[in-house]
């Protein structure tokens, strides 16, 4: 009798618990999406429908005039492609270079591994800093060029343990069998290596891709003067930083880049604002959920070992 | 070619032990010639700008060579200590990455205990994925919501206006004293779920007979929660808190850059931006090295010390 009654008010609260548990998880589920449609929201609406507010997560009059006024009459389209070119680019080449790398410092017998491996890890901990580091790329002549959006990052020392622990994981077995088929370093890697270790390419291309795409600080540093080599993120953050805390809206300097086009009654600060960050959000939500398992398994391994 | 390599690397005994390296090399070409060119990358692009800290020590001038800089001790140190700024930009370095500290820390470990609650399968999982979402995205992309949100006429003065809690929209970001706690909140928006991942992989390796144990004792959810799960994560809560220690004046730099303005500067200029600030804007390359500098041998030395204590606590080494 009485040990049916606890059990039966554990239960109670135990409903009650999960009961909280869930409208807990649904708020935190609406803090983070409500952002993300209210932009989506602002960017598809009539940009002077959009002054009237109230304007929470779905158009109340539907256009794309906000897109095409963004893609046709300011520098965005043309920065779209830079950031795209940038993101394939940039992932290809540090992905493969990265797994190279990776594969040389997880062959036991290669006997430069623990040095090769110390002299990247080292770097993990020690940088020169933002100055050395501008100087430096400035005297490679890389300022005003592609370039300095792809050879500073090639290899990425977090990537780099990612995929060597998952090589080191793999069944030794199979490379002592591609040599004893008389395949090269080069080619096991290639040939057997690389295929195998997909889970953790797809993990690293992720991170490198991301960062890719979002970075917006070198652009900055080196190539402000440069439109033909800006980016999205670039684009927006001029947006942004024009517009100050105390003006309304998006303010006076984002007034003037909307009005400098000519074409004030179409478009407003806001609205510029809200397209362009739909459209630089936009490719990751797409990609991220696709590769949720990958990357989660990165995180535990670069977690544990990093 | 190198198939032999294996059988080959440490069979001559009787050679000496440098000997035995160039014969070992030679039959790893292939493996050095994957390497080595990364190896020439980052001495190029990570050791050579350390040897850029020699222009702390110069009064250095863009125009002139690298090797023509007036060399001038540590006057560019002196004046940085002498700098009322600088200390204004530690303490909001450190108060800044602190408070990112524990509520990083605080609401990742509430919220994985939370997910690992949950019964449903599904819905765990989509929680999850939309909860990574914001770590994903730019920091322009979450600074421009973050002002979004925080304008005048913003969602977050809207429902407190309708809540009765303000008489009149506040301008968030036009008063330095709340630069904290929205940045504080924006890092946490950002990164709780994203900084799950990890907790919830500790807590798939708790053993389940101790919460079977657990339930025997007619231990309620909650005890569970704190008796069982909690202690089961416990070790790498530790160790992210020493490796974190370790970054304590690493408080990014994006979200400050991007969210700070003229009139919440005195709240939201830290390290790096001071760096920028002198080095990019002012020209005063040498001010800034020296800052920059000040900023990564303070950070290595919390490294070591944190290294040590995690390793006083029994627990395994970080690096």
């Amino acid at each position: 009798m009485e040990h049916t009654k606890t059990a039966r008010n554990s239960s109670i609260g135990d409903k009650i618990f999960d009961v909280c548990n869930i409208i807990f998880m649904i708020i935190l589920v609406i803090l983070t999406l409500y952002p993300f449609l209210n932009m989506f929201a602002l960017s598809f609406n009539d940009a002077n429908d959009s002054i009237r507010g109230s304007i929470y997560i779905w158009p109340r009059e539907w256009t794309l005039r906000n897109f095409e006024y963004v893609f046709n009459e300011s520098n965005v389209f043309y920065a779209t492609f830079i950031s795209a070119a940038r993101t394939i680019i940039g992932t290809i080449i540090s992905v493969f270079c990265t797994a190279m790398l990776a594969y040389t410092i997880s062959r036991p017998e290669y006997a430069l591994k623990k040095f090769v491996s110390m002299t990247f890890i080292f770097t993990m901990y020690f940088s020169g800093g933002l100055i050395p580091t501008y100087l430096l790329n400035k005297e490679l002549g890389m300022l005003n060029s592609f370039w300095v959006y792809i050879i500073p990052g090639i290899i990425g020392v977090f990537n780099m343990i990612v995929i060597r622990s998952f090589i080191e994981g793999l069944p030794e077995g199979i490379m002592e069998s591609a040599k004893m088929d008389g395949a090269g370093d080069f080619i096991t890697f290639a040939r057997i290596v690389l295929p195998l270790t997909i889970p953790a390419l797809a993990t690293v291309s992720l991170f490198v891709a991301v960062s890719q795409w979002n970075s917006w600080f070198d652009v900055f540093l080196y190539n402000s003067s440069r439109p033909n080599l800006s980016t999205l993120q670039y684009e927006l953050m001029k947006v942004l930083s024009t517009s100050s805390a105390t003006t309304s809206s998006g303010g006076s300097a984002a007034d003037a880049f909307a009005n400098a086009q000519g074409n004030v009654t179409t478009v407003t600060p806001t609205s510029v604002r809200a397209t362009m960050t739909i459209v630089a959000s936009v490719p990751i939500i797409m990609v991220y959920p696709f590769l949720q398992k990958y990357f989660v398994k990165g995180m535990v391994v670069g977690g544990v070992k990093g | 070619m190198e198939k032999h390599a294996v059988q080959l690397a440490g069979s001559t005994s009787e050679d000496s032990r440098l000997k035995t390296l160039f014969k070992t090399l030679s039959k790893q070409k292939m493996l050095m010639l994957m390497s080595l060119p990364f190896l020439v990358w980052v001495i190029l692009f990570k050791y050579i700008p350390l040897w850029g800290w020699t222009i702390a020590f110069q009064k250095f001038k863009l125009a002139k060579d690298l090797f023509d800089q007036t060399w001038i001790g540590l006057d560019n140190f002196k004046s940085l200590f002498q700098e009322q700024q600088f200390y204004l930009v530690l303490r909001n370095t450190l108060v800044m990455s602190s408070i990112n500290l524990v509520l990083g820390f605080a609401t990742a470990i509430v919220l994985a205990l939370l997910l690992n609650e949950l019964r449903k399968v599904y819905f765990k999982r989509t929680v999850q994925t939309i909860s990574y979402l914001p770590h994903f995205i730019s920091w322009v992309v979450a600074a421009n919501i973050v002002q979004t949100a925080l304008a005048p006429e913003g969602i977050v003065n809207v429902l407190l206006l309708r809540l009765q809690l303000i008489d009149h929209p506040i301008l968030w970001l036009g008063v330095g004293e709340y630069f904290w706690g929205i940045l504080g909140v924006t890092e946490v928006w950002k990164n709780v779920g994203w900084n799950t991942i990890i907790y919830l992989a500790a807590i798939t390796t708790i053993d389940p007979t101790q919460y079977e144990a657990a339930e025997m004792d007619g231990a309620s959810r909650l005890q569970r929660m704190w008796h069982v799960t909690l202690p089961g994560m416990k070790p790498v809560i530790v160790i992210l808190l020493i490796m974190n220690l370790g970054h304590i004046l690493e408080s990014g730099f994006e979200a400050q850059y991007l969210l700070g303005n003229g009139i919440n500067v005195e709240f939201s200029e830290n390290l790096d931006i001071f760096v920028l600030k002198y080095g990019m804007q002012m020209n005063n390359f040498g001010l800034a090295t020296a800052a920059g500098m000040f900023k990564t041998v303070v950070s290595f030395i919390f490294l070591i010390a944190a290294n040590n204590l995690a390793k006083r606590m029994g627990e395994s080494r970080l690096y």
